[in-house]
């Protein structure tokens, strides 16, 4: 055993693996909130384009709050003020809480634009054959309005991964903390930030890429 | 048959339908002409639920469509709807297009769904369209697959809104075969139309609406040749 223990060292083959690990933390917070937050805000979507009045009076200013007030500070004020009401939440949940509010509030007015985006008359033609309102809904509206706005979903996945930098603020140890954590001891940011700059590149490439392939096969 | 009786519909304070009564017999073909916001277009959304109504009601085979207790999705299983715009869907090819209905209106299994799709594409000429995309098809051809998918659900009344009047002039003429050939089979129809040779030609009777009101009905050779209403002269002599 080496006994000498150095404060700075420099970057070792181990630390990629600590950021590999870390980037995995951050690819499941944002698996997470971004699939709840999903299908939070298609239903908040719903409520905004069927709620008329009623929903802009009560659920759109909710939304409108979430998704102008800036995401580190609905982090730290949820982190700091949930236990007062009893909810002791450790860093990973609450960042969990929030980006999924925050995904919701910006997915439901993905959402209701894609409702807007199917004409009346072809949802008249669907209800004309004898399907049901959630027929429509689900074999109508979701394949069409979902295709028109789903390059406008893709973008607030992605900033939503990258905004999940943000829980870090919160001591979770995703890819930007490790990074901090690494720099600090290494002393060697460009190398560091370079590589984790290369994995969020490497988590967001494929989505990307992916959403393109899809837009390709629907668009023929 | 259906059995419209003091028809009225009114869009807010505007009154589009001033007590319509009319009856369709099976095996009827019944066309609808007049002035552009005479209420025609309405006449046949309130006949199939898709629009509500403030007084009178519409009977469809004994069950009134605007009743509480209706069941208005099965209820419209018995009337095809061919609207102006022919909403095909465009994440769907031909075949699932028609096929849809069947399987969650229905119930059909997928196999039965496509059976039937392909059949009534077929009937309407598109029987080598089947896997190709409405975005691949001309207006005329999507026209007609509308009817297939209408005619798919088996209806016994088929509705049609100006099904000619977004199309080409070169491609109406394959749209008002298609619709002449249900009619020789025995479909009973209400068709709004501008086509007034078709009207002439194919119905059984013709009615002629001005502002909400049904002004004169008849053969066509009474609204063709002998009008009654000033208002049908006057509107005859504008088309002509
Ligand atoms: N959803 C609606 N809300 C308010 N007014 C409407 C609505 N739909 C139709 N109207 C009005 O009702 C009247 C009748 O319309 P309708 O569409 O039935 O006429 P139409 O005879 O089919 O005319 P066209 O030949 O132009 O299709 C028009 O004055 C129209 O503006
Ligand atoms: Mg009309």
């Amino acid at each position: 055993m080496e006994p000498s223990v150095s404060f700075f060292s420099g970057f070792a083959p181990k630390d990629l693996l600590f950021l590999g690990e870390a980037a995995l933390r951050t690819m499941w917070i944002s698996v997470l909130s971004i699939s709840i937050g999903t299908v939070l805000g298609v239903i908040f979507g719903w409520i905004l384009y069927e709620g008329k009045w009623a929903a802009a009076l009560t659920v759109a200013p909710v939304l409108d709050v979430f998704r102008s007030v800036p995401l580190i500070i609905q982090l730290v004020l949820f982190y700091n003020f949930a236990p007062i009401v009893g909810l002791n939440l450790d860093p990973f949940a609450s960042g969990v809480v929030i980006l999924t509010i925050y995904t919701a509030a910006l997915v439901a007015n993905v959402a209701r634009g894609g409702i807007e985006a199917v004409e009346p008359p072809m949802r008249r033609a669907a209800r004309s054959l004898g399907m049901s309102y959630w027929q429509d809904l689900r074999y109508v509206v979701l394949p069409i309005g979902g295709r028109a706005v789903f390059p406008a979903w893709v973008g607030v996945a992605l900033g939503v991964m990258k905004d999940s930098a943000l829980v870090s603020v919160l001591g979770y140890v995703e890819l930007l903390k490790a990074s901090q954590i690494l720099i600090t001891r290494t002393q060697e940011p460009f190398l560091i930030l370079t590589i984790s700059g290369a994995f969020y590149f490497a988590l967001s490439y494929p989505i990307s890429r992916y959403a393109a392939s899809l837009e390709r096969k629907w668009a023929q | 048959m259906i059995e419209i009786h003091d028809l009225h519909k009114y869009f807010g304070s505007l009154h589009v339908l001033k007590g319509i009564n009319l009856n369709v017999e099976k095996g009827e073909v019944l066309s609808v002409i007049g002035a552009s916001g005479s209420g025609k277009s309405t006449l046949l959304y309130c006949i199939n639920g898709l629009e509500p109504v403030q007084q009178g009601n519409v009977m469809v085979d004994g069950t009134d469509v605007h009743a509480k207790g209706t069941d208005i999705n099965k209820l419209r299983q018995q009337l095809g709807m061919v609207f102006q715009q022919w909403n095909s869907f465009p994440h769907l090819t031909a075949l699932e297009n028609v096929a849809l209905a069947p399987k969650i209106v229905k119930g059909k299994s997928k196999a039965e769904a496509r059976e039937i799709a392909a059949q009534q594409l077929k009937h309407v000429g598109l029987g080598e369209k089947l896997d190709v995309y409405p975005s691949a098809l001309s207006g005329g051809q999507q026209q007609r697959l509308a009817i297939a998918r209408a005619l798919a659900m088996e209806p016994e009344y088929m509705l049609f809104d100006e099904a000619t009047s977004a199309l080409d002039p070169e491609l109406v003429g394959e749209v008002l075969e298609t619709m002449r050939m249900l009619a020789e089979e025995g479909m009973t129809m209400i068709c709004v139309t501008h086509e007034m040779g078709f009207a002439r030609d194919v119905s059984d009777r013709v009615a002629f609406f001005h502002q909400g009101v049904m002004e004169e009905i008849g053969p066509p050779e009474q609204i063709f040749g002998n009008p009654q209403s000033e208002h049908t002269q006057k509107f005859l002599a504008n088309v002509r």
